[in-house]
């Protein structure tokens, strides 16, 4: 009796051994190569947008041949046209300015409220109570603060690019106070403890003690405010009302300017998503696990 | 003890801290709020005077064809984009998380969609369904019309951008969440003889249903929010076909004269919202309870 369970108990092990060689020898080749067939979903649209931005209007027969060969020649003029027509640099500068802005204050106010919120809401009702109002946030769609802003903006003056980027900040306060006081629940208390008790104060605790030890969820709070800030096309356009354009406002206001000539506007386009292209080919991977952080927690 | 200076206390820092950011939070999200919720019982313009309605324009709201049409093109488009979008980014992710070549790179690349801005990428699309794809149904005898001019078929070219943009967001969540599947899990199910459909059925889906319903929130809450595709494709058009809640709001709102009317709106959606989100995390949470 005993020996036989001994037996079973040896045969299983001997299949799991098998499985895991199996599993680990194995490439799936046809998994693999349906892959990399599917990318052509993905990089139809980019080659297609690459040759219609070097090509000329002669070169675009009305036949699909005619609009996705090679172009002739890879001349730039396209691309200077497009600059200019959109104003391109002054477009970048500000879409930058904003992002950049943005994700500053939202690290630096984020955070805090995130700690001061997540150290405090467990014991005093009040901080409870602020905690919830302020994620419940979320569910507020821009759509119903859109008209009564547009007002509220152009009566405080803030009907340009430092009104969007404090509307940013406070539109991305809901979620990224959420993540802060959910990553403060790893941290001990007692950190902070032992440099209160040197003497140090909540304030000085905070950015010596805490703030650096917060650094990957800054990641994670810089990536998610940053890529949503400089691909948003609704609140700039509402709040500035076309006095300043940012990358992507560029592309819908010189729409009409473009015409029929689809080499200058996909010149345009191109321009438009080369900075967020070559930024995420840099940080992937920050970008990547900042993205699944902020999803997941 | 030279200074006599008291340290400010922890409770004070903490006030001190709190109060500025939530009155910043308060003036640009909650008094706007309340603001919105006021003037849709007006008949406010947008300019100059305006009276008290009362209820009427949510009592309209019903009876106006143009926003059940939004409500209408919205939902459907949600519903079916949400799908669609967590279909092909479960099987992307379990491609993705096999034993395959190149792992990192294809990961890299099916993520490309998700940084790009949705505007432009609309644009970009546009011509595709314009120019590109009746060329193509033309090659193969078909008339050689955008599906783009059709009113009953170009919401399916804005949910097919739609879901272009949201499966690489999505992919990524789920590949997060079949890597904590432990392998021991199926080494085990495969000795049991369980494979293929049941393997997914009863040991993959379960583990990693918590990633599931993240995606069904985020993909809901997004797509009843669209609005740069439809600015960039069709602007609501043809014919109003694909005028989703945000961009009727937006459009008739801001420059259509009815301030009041689609505040009335943008309160039935913010309703709408909540209560969706709720069902929602609710009913996710019992299904995680049960399991």
């Amino acid at each position: 009796m005993n020996q036989n369970m001994q037996m079973n108990e040896e045969l299983k092990k001997s299949v799991l051994e098998k499985v895991r060689k199996k599993a680990a020898r194995e490439v799936n080749w046809p998994v693999t190569v349906l892959l990399i067939l599917g990318l052509s979903t993905i990089l139809f649209p980019l080659y297609m947008t690459i040759v219609i931005a070097f090509k000329q209007p002669s070169e675009m027969t009305n036949s699909i041949s005619g609009i996705l060969s090679l172009p002739k020649s890879w001349s730039l003029a396209n691309f200077r046209e497009a600059m200019e027509v959109t104003d391109f640099w002054n477009s970048l500068f500000n879409s930058l300015l904003i992002t950049v802005l943005t994700v500053l204050l939202s690290i630096v106010l984020h955070s805090l409220l995130g700690y001061v919120v997540g150290r405090s809401k467990a014991k005093k009702k009040g901080y409870k109570l602020i905690y919830f109002y302020i994620v419940s946030g979320m569910f507020v769609p821009f759509a119903i603060l859109m008209m009564p802003l547009v007002k509220q903006t152009a009566a405080l003056q803030l009907d340009n690019m430092l009104g969007v980027i404090l509307l940013y900040t406070v539109f991305y306060m809901p979620m990224n106070v959420l993540l802060y006081s959910g990553y403060l629940t790893n941290i001990p208390i007692a950190l902070e403890e032992a440099a209160f008790v040197d003497g140090a104060t909540t304030w000085t605790t905070y950015w010596k003690v805490i703030f650096p030890i917060m650094k990957p969820m800054h990641a994670t709070v810089a990536i998610l405010t940053a890529l949503g800030t400089w691909n948003d096309v609704m609140t700039p356009l509402v709040i500035m009302s076309g006095s300043k354009n940012t990358l992507p406002l560029a592309q819908l206001s010189f729409q009409t300017q473009f015409g029929a000539n689809y080499n200058l506007a996909f010149a345009s386009y191109l321009l438009a998503l080369l900075p967020i292209i070559l930024f995420y080919l840099i940080c992937q991977k920050q970008i990547l696990s900042g993205v699944v952080n902020g999803a997941v927690k | 003890m030279g200074t006599k200076r008291k340290k400010m206390g922890k409770e004070a820092t903490y006030l001190a801290i709190t109060i500025p950011i939530v009155a910043l939070f308060f003036l640009f999200n909650t008094l706007p709020l309340i603001q919105g919720v006021i003037y849709s019982f007006t008949n406010f313009k947008g300019y100059g005077d305006f009276d008290w309605v009362g209820l009427r324009n949510y009592m309209d709201l019903f009876t106006d064809g143009r926003v059940g049409k939004s409500y209408w093109f919205t939902f459907r488009l949600a519903l079916v984009s949400t799908v669609v979008t967590n279909v092909i980014s479960l099987l992307l992710a379990m491609g993705l998380n096999s034993k395959i070549k190149f792992k990192n790179t294809l990961r890299g690349m099916y993520f490309i969609p998700n940084v790009l801005g949705s505007l432009v990428v609309g644009y970009i699309f546009s011509y595709i369904f314009t120019y590109i794809l009746p060329a193509f149904t033309k090659l193969l005898g078909g008339e050689g019309t955008s599906i783009l001019s059709s009113t009953s078929w170009a919401w399916v070219a804005i949910m097919i951008v739609c879901a272009w943009q949201a499966i690489a967001m999505n992919t990524i969540i789920y590949i997060s969440g079949l890597q904590t599947v432990p392998q021991e899990v199926y080494e085990a199910g495969s000795i049991d003889g369980v494979s293929g459909w049941g393997r997914f059925k009863y040991l993959t889906f379960p583990l990693i249903l918590p990633f599931f319903s993240i995606n069904m929130v985020l993909c809901m809450k997004n797509f009843l929010m669209v609005f740069d595709q439809i600015m960039a494709m069709t602007k609501g058009g043809p014919a109003q076909s694909t005028e989703s809640i945000s961009y009727l709001i937006y459009n008739n709102g801001m420059s259509g004269g009815q301030f009041g009317f689609q505040s009335a709106n943008a309160v039935l959606f913010f309703v709408v919202i909540v209560v969706i989100s709720v069902m929602q995390m609710s009913f996710t949470n019992k299904r995680e309870e049960q399991l």
